[in-house]
């Protein structure tokens, strides 16, 4: 596995002189900032040689609408993501950290806005 | 609808008993309403079925394309060419949302290129007929991605979390084609009598190959029966025929065109109108290869991709090079 959700891009067909050379684009993943102020996100990804082609592609493919004024594009492979079987170990812990929500204590209402 | 015909396992909807632990689990949090993501386990049916199903989607965006830019040269006015080309340009956004959702199951979108050219992916029956008239724009529009909808909306609830997102982008543009389809056929329907015949011939040609973008029924289906259990299908093909009949014919009245069907009638005790069956025979032989138009499609899709075989070499070319050079700075 190449990248975080995507299956293998290492096609290759021999050359004729060194070593085999690859016949697919790698995958990026694509994240815009949109004009509201809010954090990148990730909105899909796409195919590209390199990563100046890749961010012109992601404005092609992602932004056709005025959906962004950032483009990020990070090479697949390039991210670890943690897995699904590691679910319970990772975020279970939270679970038992109620008190960390504000709604956990109780304030009397003459106190007046919390 | 884009993909048509997709064969799941066969084998029929296994219960809750007869499965073993783990696929249990995966079929109780899709009954949950639950998203099953790319490194989740599932069943190898689940898998193909969806990269069959996702990929002829696919595809079918792709080949879409072609019967539309057939007139981005000849729209009438530059208003409406530089619709249109917006309307294609959204077309092929849609390919690739679906072919990076595919890619995520484990299969590269060049593997599925190849499967289309060679002629062992499907695309769907309806883009091999051709486009004669201005007013087959409007036709397509109107008719075809009206169909598409009918078909692409609950398809944002299905269970595999990155097709669901790609059919949240693709819905979100969509209703714009639909909409342009419309204002077309409005502008023939209500223009000179020459334009108002070009949009009946237009809806007498799109007519019933739209019914049959839904397929055959499948009422009785085993393949359709494990997809809706797996939530990748999420209707009956009658079901959505029925509904997209149900718009559509008021609408038709409004345009005050004639719908081809002499059937056609308001069924007051079942709330839906009764409509004729399309020839079913033509539907098979289409999705055989023989549609008025299926060799130039599959020519000009192969022609697409050997042409631009030297862009694809030369940008990895490129690219490696750079980084060689970078390396050697460093």
């Amino acid at each position: 596995m190449s990248s975080p959700e995507s299956g293998s891009y290492d096609a290759t067909e021999a050359a004729p002189h060194g070593k085999p050379r690859a016949t697919e684009w790698p995958l990026w993943e694509v994240f815009i900032r949109g004009q509201h102020g809010l954090s990148h996100r990730h909105v899909g990804s796409l195919h590209a040689a390199d990563a100046e082609s890749a961010i012109k592609n992601a404005r092609d493919v992602y932004t056709r609408r005025n959906e962004g004024v950032s483009i990020w594009v990070v090479e697949a492979a390039a991210i670890a993501a943690s897995s699904p079987e590691e679910k319970g170990p990772l975020y279970e812990p939270s679970n038992d950290k109620v008190y960390r929500h504000p709604t956990f204590f109780d304030i009397p209402d003459d106190v007046g806005a919390m | 609808m884009y993909a048509q015909m997709i064969k799941s396992t066969g084998k029929g909807v296994k219960s809750l008993d007869e499965m073993d632990p783990e696929e249990r689990a995966f079929q109780e949090r899709i009954n949950a309403g639950g998203k099953i993501e790319p490194k989740d386990w599932m069943p190898d049916g689940y898998r193909k079925t969806l990269i069959r199903q996702i990929g002829q989607h696919a595809h079918s965006e792709i080949v879409g394309q072609l019967p539309e830019g057939n007139w981005i040269t000849r729209a009438p006015t530059l208003e409406r060419k530089a619709i249109l080309l917006a309307k294609v340009q959204d077309e092929a956004g849609h390919g690739l949302y679906l072919y990076c959702a595919a890619e995520t199951l484990g299969v590269s979108r060049d593997q599925l290129t190849r499967d289309l050219l060679s002629g062992k992916m499907k695309y769907s029956s309806i883009f091999n007929y051709p486009t004669l008239t201005w007013a087959d724009m409007g036709a397509v529009g109107w008719l075809v991605d009206g169909a598409a909808i009918m078909n692409q909306v609950p398809l944002q609830r299905t269970s595999y979390g990155p097709y669901a997102r790609a059919m949240v982008r693709i819905c979100k543009e969509e209703s714009f084609h639909q909409r342009q389809g419309f204002d077309i056929m409005m502008k023939m329907a209500n223009g000179n009598e020459a334009q108002r015949k070009m949009a009946q011939d237009a809806l007498n040609r799109f007519w019933y190959p739209s019914l049959m973008m839904f397929g055959p029924s499948d009422k009785e289906s085993v393949h359709s029966a494990q997809s809706m259990a797996w939530k990748i299908k999420m209707n009956t093909n009658d079901e959505l025929r029925q509904k997209f009949v149900d718009q559509t014919a008021p609408q038709a009245a409004y345009l005050g065109l004639t719908i081809p069907d002499e059937h056609l009638e308001w069924n007051e005790e079942r709330g839906s109108y009764d409509f004729s069956e399309p020839d079913w025979e033509e539907f098979f032989d289409v999705l055989q290869g023989n549609g008025p138009c299926s060799v130039d499609r599959m020519e000009a899709r192969n022609k697409a991709w050997d042409d631009g075989r030297w862009v694809r070499e030369g940008l990895l070319a490129h690219a490696e090079k750079k980084r060689a050079r970078k390396m050697a700075a460093e």
